[in-house]
């Protein structure tokens, strides 16, 4: 026995339980945010449940579970949740409906899903197509080819419109605010300039004879968006009427193959990651969330690596070893694992209400009582995260340096190199290795980091990306949203919970992809340099 | 019995004063161990690593296109002696260097030598072979370039000329651009040796240069020595007494930072004055 733990077995079988563990509750959080995430875009089929009332519902089945107990006497029943969908009909997206309800389950096979641009999808048959009032087809089956045909003449006027409001009418609004900045500016400069203030005035005129313009060509565009209308009625015999403009997609899954399916996801998928959000954020894409992560996430590296390095620097390379630089290492450890809400609170103190101010004050006076820096931005929520993470930088980084053996040091002072030079051209890319897993490590962080954000910047919905085409093309001072911010605002904070919990695990799925992808590149970088400097002697 | 017993005594003694009286003879200028053409001149050297003296009063000369050997046991102050010519011990905090160091007849302890252009003069080449974590090319441009030398071909110049001078271009020629650290142990020495000689020091020093070397490696570095003596001056540091008495031309012995003997080699390993010196050449303590 007492063999048996001197050769060590046990301890090994402890080491391989515990990885085991680890791997197990790893395999099953990406099991759960793959399994529920990627099944959001796949069109599920529609069915059809006549109730045993002589009621029907249609919509797809979403789950069926076991109704909570009222007894033990009570023999187990099941009920089914039903995604409705027609919340402008009936009020709710989802309806429970227990299983000795329902006489029996159907597949219509020429069911119509409606994914639209208001109140969510529709579940139901055409019943007819008009224009201008003028019927142009009637029924289900005949009315199909005529949607199917409409819907791309649609989104063209639809891109149309966006590229009207967001594109021309936008340039006007951006060339008003300007030209009403210059001119406040000038009002408080004071003095003899009417003159100038007069012409940036008629040149305000100018652009708002434009915007006339503009508005003309919108309002026609509207017209023809409402032209052609389209007649739903649903499985319990609502209508509703509609115009073909709210319609993004159209399609009938009972009848479709799995490779139609198949390029339906795709599509849905795709405009996942590259639109704007719809409704409150529950429908439609989070490109712009993506965007701001990664931008935020770049930004936080271009500030915490060069500060983080040159700290590690003069920490071990330069400061005299002694009870101070311990004392200093000490708190640099014990800062990263100060909450990070706390870093949130200070950004907002320190950047927003000290520096941002400052600078609005001295350079945005025209703009004011509007902030410009002086609120939050993405500009503040990369600093917060660059104070955040600098500790993990500084000690890898320092690690790395302690790593660089001395002879090596000593090999190019001897050769006449003074210590910047050794230091510059030879301890920091050998160092270069462990300074990016510091950085790798720093960017898995920050790019899960979502409490300090809420304060600092990051909103529900931001109205413009902040890298656009207006000088100075890059607004540092923007507002943006943020993926992490996405899943507890759309999960938590939206008012239909139920519809959007799919978009949370894909939400979830989409962040975690993204910190692969930016650890994947500075994990290929790294490499690159570590064959560069170190292949291992024979 | 008497007689004999009062002869032995006296022997011993005179034997006794004979050592403590050779070294107080080496240190004192007249009386110091005169070499053909000095270039590095060491006078009345202590160095202390705080309150511990390391060197006692060292005082010798290294004679010009020579190899100069110093031996002695671990701890004798040997490598520390020779990292006083290029100043690498100025690294350390704690240590204190009193005396003079004249390198043609410029005291390189004087404030106002500049230390980059003094170890530019005096090349080191290390125990354990330290190679840049660069490509081959880089590791002996390195030298070139921290002088400010930017013209790619006066650098290949200078990257050919110094690895044909330590015996590696044959070896490495096809794959300059390959990282130094996939080289062996005797290449990454030579590869050192040749970083070292980019820069066209006048004093080479050598601490150890073959002690992590098996004996062929060594064998080819021994070679070059020998060879490299026609255009530098040599100063190794070695615990191999073959290997001193094979490659230099003078050796001095040292024990507990004194220099016990100098001489040609030729006299410390075959006749030697110090009683000391014969034991430990001969095997018999070190």
């Amino acid at each position: 026995m007492n063999k048996f733990w001197k050769n060590g077995d046990p301890f090994i079988w402890l080491t391989g339980v515990a990885l085991m563990f680890s791997l197990l509750m790893i395999a099953g959080l990406m099991y759960l945010i793959l399994a529920k995430g990627l099944i959001f875009f796949w069109p599920s089929d529609v069915a059809e449940l006549d109730l045993k009332n002589g009621g029907k519902v249609m919509g797809e089945i979403i789950t069926r579970e076991k109704v909570p107990s009222k007894g033990d006497a009570v023999p187990d029943e099941y009920r089914t949740q039903l995604k409705i969908g027609n919340r402008d009909l009936y009020g709710l997206d989802f309806k429970w409906i227990d299983d000795d309800e329902i006489e029996s389950i159907s597949y219509p096979k020429y069911a119509v899903v409606l994914e639209r641009r208001e109140w969510g999808n529709m579940y139901g048959f055409i019943k007819k197509i008009t224009e201008d009032g003028q019927v142009i087809s009637e029924g289900n089956q005949e009315s199909w080819p005529v949607l199917e045909s409409l819907i791309p003449v649609y989104a063209k006027i639809a891109e149309d419109i966006k590229s009207i409001e967001k594109g021309n009418i936008g340039e006007i609004n951006h060339q008003i605010e300007n030209y009403r900045l210059k001119i406040r500016g000038l009002e408080l400069e004071g003095g003899d300039n009417k003159a100038q203030i007069e012409e940036y005035e008629s040149k305000v005129k100018e652009e708002e004879e434009k915007y006339k313009v503009e508005e003309e060509k919108l309002s026609v565009l509207y017209k023809e968006f409402t032209k052609d209308k389209i007649t739903m009625v649903s499985v319990d015999g609502r209508e509703k009427e509609m115009p073909l403009g709210n319609i993004v997609r159209a399609f009938r899954p009972n009848s479709m193959n799995w490779f139609q399916k198949a390029s339906l996801y795709t599509s849905r998928a795709w405009g996942f990651v590259s639109e704007y959000p719809r409704e409150a954020n529950t429908e439609g894409g989070v490109f712009p969330a993506i965007f701001g992560t990664v931008l935020m996430v770049i930004l936080m590296s271009i500030v915490v690596l060069p500060f983080g390095v040159l700290s590690a620097l003069y920490l071990r390379e330069y400061a005299k070893q002694g009870t101070l630089v311990r004392i200093v290492r000490i708190c640099v450890n014990n800062l990263a694992g100060v909450p990070s809400i706390v870093f949130g609170v200070f950004a907002v103190g320190f950047f927003i209400y000290g520096i941002g101010h400052s600078i609005d004050s001295f350079f945005f006076s025209e703009a004011l009582p509007n902030p410009t820096f002086g609120t939050g931005g993405i500009l503040w929520a990369a600093l917060t995260l660059a104070l955040l993470t600098v500790p993990v930088v500084i000690v890898a980084t320092e690690e790395g340096l302690a790593a660089v053996p001395n002879e090596i040091r000593h090999g190019s002072l001897a050769l006449g190199a003074t210590k910047f030079e050794t230091t510059w051209k030879i301890v920091i890319p050998s160092a270069m290795p462990a300074i990016l897993t510091g950085l790798i490590l720093a960017i898995a962080r920050a790019t899960g980091e979502v409490a300090p954000l809420m304060i600092t910047g990051v909103v529900k919905l931001a109205p413009q990306l902040p890298i656009d085409s207006y000088f100075p093309y890059v607004h540092l001072e923007r507002k943006f949203m943020h993926l992490g911010f996405h899943i507890y605002d759309v999960g938590f904070q939206s008012p239909n919970v139920e519809a959007a919990k799919p978009m949370v695990f894909t939400t979830a799925l989409l962040l975690i992809l993204i910190v692969i992808a930016l650890n994947l590149t500075a994990i290929v970088i790294r490499n690159r340099l570590k064959k560069k400097y170190t292949t291992s002697a024979v | 019995m008497v007689t004999e017993n009062v002869e032995q005594m006296t022997r011993k003694e005179t034997e006794d004063n004979r050592d403590t009286n050779m070294i107080d003879e080496l240190n004192t200028p007249a009386q110091r161990f005169k070499v053909p053409d000095p270039i590095v001149k060491v006078n009345n050297v202590n160095l202390f690593y705080g309150t511990k003296q390391a060197l006692n009063n060292i005082s010798l000369d290294i004679p010009k296109n020579k190899t100069t050997a110093f031996i002695g046991p671990s701890g004798c102050g040997k490598s520390t002696l020779l990292r006083c010519f290029n100043r690498l011990n100025d690294l350390i905090d704690s240590v204190r260097v009193e005396g003079e160091i004249l390198i043609d007849d410029d005291d390189i302890y004087d404030a106002s030598v500049d230390i980059t252009e003094l170890r530019r003069r005096v090349g080191m080449v290390f125990q354990k072979s330290n190679p840049f974590p660069k490509s081959i090319y880089e590791n002996v441009a390195y030298g070139a370039k921290i002088s400010g030398e930017n013209r790619k071909s006066v650098l290949d110049e200078i990257v050919e000329k110094s690895l044909k001078g330590a015996a590696l271009w044959d070896e490495v020629h096809d794959r300059l651009n390959e990282s130094a650290l996939g080289m062996s142990g005797g290449q990454m020495q030579r590869l050192c040796i040749a970083r070292a000689i980019a820069v066209e020091p006048e004093v080479l020093l050598m601490d150890e240069p073959c002690s992590a070397l098996d004996p062929i490696a060594t064998g080819k570095i021994e070679d070059l020595i020998t060879e490299l003596k026609e255009d530098y001056t040599i100063v190794i540091v070695t615990h191999n007494m073959q290997q001193a008495s094979r490659v230099s031309d003078y050796t001095a012995f040292m024990y507990l930072g004194d220099i016990v003997e100098y001489d040609t080699t030729e006299t410390i390993f075959l006749n030697p004055k110090n009683k000391q010196t014969e034991d430990y050449v001969s095997g018999k303590f070190g």
